[in-house]
């Protein structure tokens, strides 16, 4: 009999149609993965089962776990489900546990809000399983706060609370989306080791198609509310039916053939770079201790070159990237743009700033909403000693806004008129207005869904193409960095441990760091390629 | 049920504190009182110079134009007030550290006896008002935010808008219009003192402690509803519904703790406004309270009735913010580590 069985489920909200007939089933010891592209559905299906949707949720059809109805049962009954029979883990661990208790409390709150057990023996339980998610309290003791731990090891404690009381069903919402490489595959191997263990249902919610087809046992493919595609994993790869799971595929594993870089003087210049944060005195008297977050760090970007920069959270990339653009003084070694210093005297260097220009990650906290698209990307004109005005102004505003495949008339429109794909197109766009010698790109295309980053990766290829770009690519995503990139460079912990043409690094990682990286990246599995 | 409350939060107490975090909570209160002293020092060092660059010879101001210039000289020795200012200030500094504030240019009594007799009112005064503001502003923003946007939402915010756009000596009026004049419940004014019994002190309190309590609890409401309401957002209480805790159960044990730093902030600022603002409602109430003995020295350009005031106030308001940093730092265990 299946654990879970979700059948004909509808759901609106307000009014607002977002799930149709959804149908989906899972066996214990089953994982199966429901995957989408942003506003799918996905997560609202995952919350559905949990009777946990926002206000002004209306569902119709049927979600029974253990063949009772979910939708039948009062609120006081589905209390009593929510972290006994179904577990829950979140996307965001940073933000999933309450900062003010402590990680033993969280997780022996599970057991005692369900009275499962008296408080002494709750507390060997969340021992135990705290030790099964890799957290034994010899080394993190139940005293510890969520602030004390990282990403991965918050994701540890949420995932120890949603299975302290052995639930049959465990709902895992994007859980390793905001984590590094490394600890994403730990996580994964923990969540797969716990399903065979338990004999748990897992339903996984994830955008990332190689991690689907690395876990799952069974595929849900779903887009704008319905789920287009479903099957056994071998299956459903090779013999995609939808064409949306064919794009998909291809969209996640696309490839762009840049232009072959024209050779040239060296254009940006680091030679050991150094930059050290003050940390706060432990004592009155001590002096401050510091943290050196870029250590000796030297390369050169020749001009026409696409350089990555990859590595894992905190080891300096985003540190690096300002001290680039002049953004922040380094306590070390001398970054030169042309020659010239990106810092001096203490303070940016204007006829260097100018020449550089940044693309964020974030599409929609990083432009003024007030603003129009005309003066968002005109902004860097103020750095210019003579800004660019009257017609010709317009027409570098209509010249751009076609170059990033918008249309002129876009300009007089505000950012909340466009999606994030375009708003990063926007972004581009502002960035090439005063025709920068270099681009920083800092994790450009992560936040975006896996058609769209096709989409930009191929405008950057065909920027490439037509104004001779040179950029720095920031990014954690390796596959991203392995075809939009000319050589890269990996960091760890400060340092630059690897560097060298992308595709022989890739293919041939010397550095056992590099080679860990590429070990623990999911990869597509060939067949959906072939299949397009 | 609220009893169980309490002693949960109690329980969450006693087992913290045999943790290593005391450690860490008692090396954050004395980095905190490193400041406190420095703030007091540079707080005595500024009062001291204004109130002495202000013009005006307090010795000439109390004898009149006429004076004969020995009997000033006489009285500005007498004063203190014939020595170079530096002397003046460590002469003063270290008085009040042992509890003399010098003598009233006016009154010619200790101004440490003027000061603890008003200060037996207004303390007393301002925390009744206090405890009053959060005993209603605590349950009344707690379920506000619970039924946001029903009527009982709508109702509390219409209620505290009023509260906060009324003046509080038009409450006192109508407080004494009712309860004292109209049901003679209490006195429309005047302090019975402390000696009759702590029942009729607080008693002749109780009228000018809610008006100065009912605007200071709709401020407080408001912001408990909308810090409680961010918190109610948060990704944790989702975590805490999904481990199967009730939406109130959710509510109480995820959410209050982590509202109340906003509100620890607001209380800490209205403390020391209750202590010293309540000028009005003291002349309401014919209350012998701080804010009158201000008022009187300075309009007797009684410099040293202001100073030591002052001192004490300022004294007051930054002992209050220790202690709302050291609840800031009991209830967010991430501020211990920081700072």
């Amino acid at each position: 009999m299946s654990l879970l069985e979700i059948e004909n489920l509808s759901l609106s909200i307000h009014g607002t149609d977002i799930l149709k007939q959804v149908n989906l089933s899972i066996a214990p010891g089953q994982i199966v993965a429901v995957t989408g592209e942003s506003g799918s559905g996905k997560s609202m299906t995952a919350l559905a089962v949990m009777q946990l949707l926002p206000d002004g949720a209306k569902t119709t059809g049927a979600i029974r776990v253990n063949g009772s109805d979910m939708l039948d049962r009062d609120e006081n009954d589905l209390c009593a489900l929510r972290g006994a029979a179904i577990g829950m883990v979140f996307q965001e661990p940073m933000t999933a546990l309450n900062p003010v208790k402590t990680i033993g409390d969280q997780v022996m709150e599970t057991i005692l809000i369900h009275k499962a057990m008296p408080p002494r023996q709750a507390r060997d339980r969340a021992e135990e399983v705290l030790t099964r998610v890799g957290l034994p309290p010899d080394r993190f003791p139940l005293s510890r706060f969520p602030h004390e731990l990282s990403g991965g090891q918050r994701q540890r404690v949420v995932i120890a609370m949603a299975i302290a009381l052995r639930p049959k069903l465990l709902i895992a919402d994007e859980p390793t989306t905001a984590l590094d490489v490394t600890t994403q595959a730990q996580i994964l191997k923990l969540l797969k080791g716990l399903v065979s263990e338990y004999d748990m249902g897992l339903l996984m919610i994830t955008h990332d198609l190689a991690v689907v087809a690395d876990m799952a046992d069974q595929i849900v493919v779903m887009r704008q509310g319905e789920v287009v595609e479903s099957g056994a994993t071998a299956h459903l790869l090779h013999h995609m039916q939808h064409p949306y799971t064919s794009m998909l595929f291809k969209a996640s594993g696309h490839q762009v053939s840049l232009p072959e870089p024209a050779k040239s003087r060296p254009l940006l210049e680091a030679t050991n770079v150094i930059r050290d944060y003050r940390l706060p005195r432990k004592g009155l008297f001590d002096s401050p201790e510091h943290h050196r977050v870029v250590d000796h760090v030297s390369f050169t970007l020749n001009s026409g070159e696409r350089l990555g920069l990859v590595g894992e959270s905190g080891c300096g990339k985003s540190t690096l990237t300002k001290a680039i653009l002049g953004l922040e003084e380094v306590q070390g070694g001398d970054i030169r743009l042309d020659g010239q210093p990106v810092f001096s005297g203490h303070k940016p260097n204007l006829a260097v700033r100018r020449k550089m220009q940044v693309v964020f990650q974030d599409p929609y906290g990083s432009f003024n909403p007030r603003h129009r698209v005309a003066r968002l990307i005109t902004e860097p004109f103020h750095l210019l000693d003579a800004p660019v005005m009257g017609s010709e102004r317009q027409d570098r505003i209509a010249e751009m806004l076609t170059a990033v495949g918008l249309s002129p008339d876009d300009a007089g429109k505000y950012i909340h008129e466009f999606s994030g794909g375009q708003r990063q197109r926007i972004a581009i766009a502002r960035a090439l207005i005063i025709r920068p010698e270099l681009i920083l790109f800092d994790e450009a295309v992560s936040a975006l869904d896996v058609s769209v980053r096709a989409q930009i990766l191929d405008l950057l290829a065909e920027l490439c193409e037509a104004y001779d770009l040179t950029y720095l690519f920031i990014s954690h995503d390796l596959s991203v960095v392995r075809t939009i990139t000319d050589r890269v460079m990996v960091m760890r912990a400060g340092k630059i441990v690897e560097e060298g043409d992308t595709e022989s690094v890739f293919s041939d990682p010397q550095h056992q760091y590099t080679k860990d990286l590429i070990n623990a990246a999911p990869v597509l599995p060939d067949i959906g390629r072939d299949v397009a | 049920m609220r009893f169980l409350r309490i002693f949960w939060f109690h329980r969450c107490w006693t087992r913290r504190a045999r943790t290593p975090n005391v450690a860490s909570m008692l090396r954050y209160a004395l980095k905190r009182l490193i400041s406190l002293v420095i703030s007091l020092a540079v707080a005595s060092v500024v009062i001291f110079a204004v109130i002495e660059v202000a013009p005006g010879d307090p010795a000439s101001f109390m004898l009149g134009v006429n004076a004969q210039e020995d009997t000033l000289a006489a009285l500005r020795a007498e004063l203190g007030l014939d020595v170079s200012k530096v002397q003046r200030y460590f002469n003063w500094v270290g008085g009040m550290m042992v509890g003399d504030f010098g003598t009233s240019y006016t009154y010619r009594t200790p101004v440490s006896q003027m000061i603890a007799d008003r200060l037996w009112v207004s303390l007393p005064l301002a925390l009744y008002a206090l405890t009053l503001s959060t005993a209603i502003a605590f349950p009344v923003g707690i379920y506000a935010a619970a039924r946001r946007g029903k009527p009982g939402d709508l109702t509390v915010m219409g209620a505290t808008q009023l509260g906060i756009a009324v003046p509080n000596f038009w409450f006192a009026m109508m407080l004494v219009l009712v309860f004292a004049i109209n049901l003679r419940w209490f006195n429309a004014g005047g302090f019975a003192g402390w000696d009759k019994g702590l029942w009729t002190g607080l008693h002749s309190l109780t009228l000018p402690a809610i008006a100065l309590a009912l605007p200071q609890a709709a401020i407080l409401a408001r912001v408990m509803r909308s810090s409680l309401l961010d918190i109610l957002g948060e990704d944790f209480m989702r975590t805490a519904r999904a481990k199967g805790l009730s939406r109130r159960q959710a509510l109480w044990r995820h959410g209050v703790r982590n509202a109340l730093i906003p509100v620890l902030t607001i209380i800490g600022l209205q403390f020391s406004f209750l202590l010293a603002g309540s000028i009005i409602i003291e002349q309401v109430f014919y209350l012998p309270g701080l804010g009158r003995l201000v008022f009187q020295a300075i309009s007797a350009r009684d410099l040293i009735v202001v100073e030591s005031v002052v001192m004490l106030l300022v004294f007051a308001v930054i002992t209050v913010n220790f202690l709302v940093d050291l609840a800031y730092a009991a209830v967010d265990p991430r501020l211990r580590s920081r700072t």
